[in-house]
């Protein structure tokens, strides 16, 4: 069991780790998402934004496996071989590494700040539940190393002083900061964030942003977040892909989708 | 001042991970285990053993085991009778029909008996949830009632389906007495706590309560949901089955399937829900609440006309009982729905405090 230490130096993006191919979602005859293809490098910060209803959700919940795709294909980079699903669960997903958070807080209400934290480790616990049953030897102890990891993320997000306090209790903010550690806390190489800023106030972002950019610095994990905050979108992320109606219309960086003639017609609406 | 962790220090994770991180509470469950083991039984009469005491711990146990189920992985379950009928009718096939088995082995293979049924009614947990899924659970408080009234082999063929508990020996110390059927119990529940404790704060612990709280999420951290949801199942029937192993043979000596009615089910699920669900405490408090409170009004009755020379009739005494004990019901759920144990932590909280309001 080792804690997570980061990497030293800036992550240069690299190469291509996850690749959507032609990924059509439709709930009856609702189109969520109609032939979606983009990709996402190597430690790169990824934003998808579009305006509401546009997919963005749906695209997350295809990743890792909440909806499962009618159609197209999602390829993984593991090492040096590639994984191809058209079908993911979300337990399978959560064990190649593809950790997430959600809009609207899934935390686990009656549960402390750490078990929160903890669980999040829990595919990386091995002792069965008789060992934990009896507190003995390997379960005690993995149960420390696991304790420690936890609390490197509880010092690295800044909620030390509320580690015991049941997540329910906590102001919005932190729980959303809460279950950004909960999900930092599989040590995930693809994390997929739900509008991490929605409904917080411009320290919040801030501090948010801080902890976004310092885990893809330290830790070099790719990110993938939808936001519907441009001026954050627009300053952290390298590249932009902008959904509407289920479809993709743009995709590059930030400049390039900003001045996007169909960027701003689905964002400010266009004469017909 | 008395309770309070001010000067308790935890230096490393080891100490802030003890089931008792503060002082005191080592010092009080030390010193009501150490009532329980020798001042108990030494000093407490049969009845006082056998009829409250003991039928206390076994209910707790069972309490404890639905807790697991309901309290912490949120699965509701009418079945807990059920449960304990197949561990009290297999403890007494194992004991007949293996000649010189270990009472404690029985207990445990019985245990693991209650737990394999449990994960078979336990499967439309992966289906259904919540008041639909106790429903379900219906189905084995009357199919395991009916298996043991119509197939002869469970109660060893007798013509009534009732079933005589064999003697209980371990390495050849017969437990005879009600006070060595009582520590008997308390030995194996004091023991099932602990390990329920300690699994409740590790990992498969986390998982039940994850399920509980935000099934999408739970799987999306990598909780497989079918199999934590069944090993809920198997681990609260095998306490059901422990429980109902040891109020066959520790506390009634005969029993008959009609004793593990739905009734017996409803008033284990009452416990959970009046000592506090998602407690391992709540659920010897609800016990207690259920089990010793008719029997302290009882007394109180007796108390009152001895004290007014009033003579209450019978009849009055026995419906006041009732209507007090309703009442209470009532007012504990009101005055705080999470149960007794939450009380009992409001409670400690403010005497962390005490003397000062803040």
């Amino acid at each position: 069991m080792t804690v997570p230490q980061p990497i030293a130096g800036a992550q240069r993006v690299g190469e291509v780790v996850l690749a959507v191919e032609n990924v059509s979602l439709s709930f009856g005859g609702v189109k969520a998402l109609v032939e979606v293809s983009f990709d996402v490098r190597e430690h790169e910060v990824r934003a998808i934004i579009g305006p509401n209803g546009a997919g963005k959700s749906s695209m997350l919940n295809v990743l890792n496996g909440v909806y499962h795709a009618q159609k197209g294909t999602i390829r993984l980079r593991q090492g040096a071989a590639w994984r191809e699903f058209h079908d993911m669960d979300s337990h399978e997903a959560a064990a190649l590494g593809i950790a997430r958070t959600f809009q609207n807080i899934a935390l686990f209400k009656g549960m402390t700040v750490l078990d929160n934290i903890m669980t999040g480790r829990n595919l990386k616990m091995r002792c069965n539940f008789l060992q934990q049953a009896l507190w003995a030897g390997p379960a005690k102890k993995e149960e420390l190393a696991h304790r420690r990891a936890a609390e490197e993320i509880i010092d690295f997000l800044e909620i030390q002083h509320i580690r015991k306090t049941p997540v329910g209790r906590l102001p919005y903010g932190l729980q959303k900061r809460v279950e950004l550690g909960r999900a930092l806390a599989a040590e995930p190489t693809l994390l997929l964030l739900d509008e991490p800023m929605a409904g917080m106030n411009l320290e919040e972002k801030q501090d948010m942003c801080r902890f976004v950019l310092d885990v893809n610095d330290h830790y070099g994990t790719t990110i993938v977040l939808i936001e519907h905050d441009m001026g954050v979108v627009m300053d952290i992320s390298d590249r932009v892909v902008v959904l509407d109606y289920g479809r993709r219309i743009a995709d590059g960086t930030p400049d390039e989708v900003r001045s996007n003639q169909a960027v701003i017609d689905a964002y400010l609406g266009v004469a017909h | 001042m008395l309770y309070r962790e001010a000067g308790q220090f935890k230096s490393t994770y080891a100490q802030d991970q003890q089931i008792f991180p503060i002082l005191q509470d080592r010092v009080a469950i030390a010193i009501l285990l150490a009532v329980a083991f020798l001042l108990v039984p030494a000093f407490g009469n049969q009845y006082w053993l056998g009829a409250i005491l003991t039928p206390f711990l076994i209910f707790s146990l069972a309490a404890l085991g639905l807790n697991i189920l309901t309290g912490y992985a949120g699965q509701l379950s009418l079945g807990t009778a059920a449960f304990m009928a197949v561990g009290a009718f297999m403890t007494y096939n194992f004991v007949l029909r293996i000649p010189g088995i270990p009472i404690l082995a029985a207990f445990v293979l019985a245990g693991l008996c209650a737990a394999a049924v449990g994960i078979v009614f336990g499967l439309p947990s992966v289906r259904i949830k919540g008041f639909y899924l106790a429903v379900a659970t219906l189905a084995a408080q009357f199919f395991v009632l009916w298996v043991l009234q119509r197939v002869g082999w469970f109660s060893n063929y007798s013509t009534s389906g009732v079933i005589t508990a064999q003697e209980i020996a371990i390495l050849g110390y017969r437990f005879d007495t009600p006070a060595k059927k009582y520590l008997l119990t308390l030995a194996v529940v004091a023991a099932m706590a602990l390990l329920a404790k300690n699994l409740m704060r590790s990992e498969t612990g986390r998982a039940f309560m994850a399920v509980r709280d935000m099934d999408v999420a739970a799987s999306v951290v990598g909780i497989p949901m079918m199999k934590t949801k069944l090993l809920a199942f198997a681990i609260s029937s095998f306490y059901a089955g422990v429980a109902g192993a040891l109020h066959a043979f520790t506390y009634l000596g005969t029993v008959e399937p009609e004793a593990y009615s739905l009734d017996l089910s409803f008033r284990i699920l009452f416990m959970v829900i009046i000592g506090g669900v998602g407690s391992i405490l709540g659920s010897f408090l609800g016990a207690g609440f259920i089990i010793l409170f008719p029997i302290f009004l009882n007394l109180a009755s007796g108390w009152v006309s001895g004290l007014f020379g009033v003579e209450i009739s019978f009849a009055v005494v026995s419906n006041l009982e009732v209507i007090i004990f309703g009442g209470l019901i009532i007012f504990f759920l009101i005055a705080e729905p999470h149960g007794l144990a939450r009380l009992w932590q409001i409670a400690k909280e403010k005497l962390r405090l005490w003397p000062f309001p803040h």
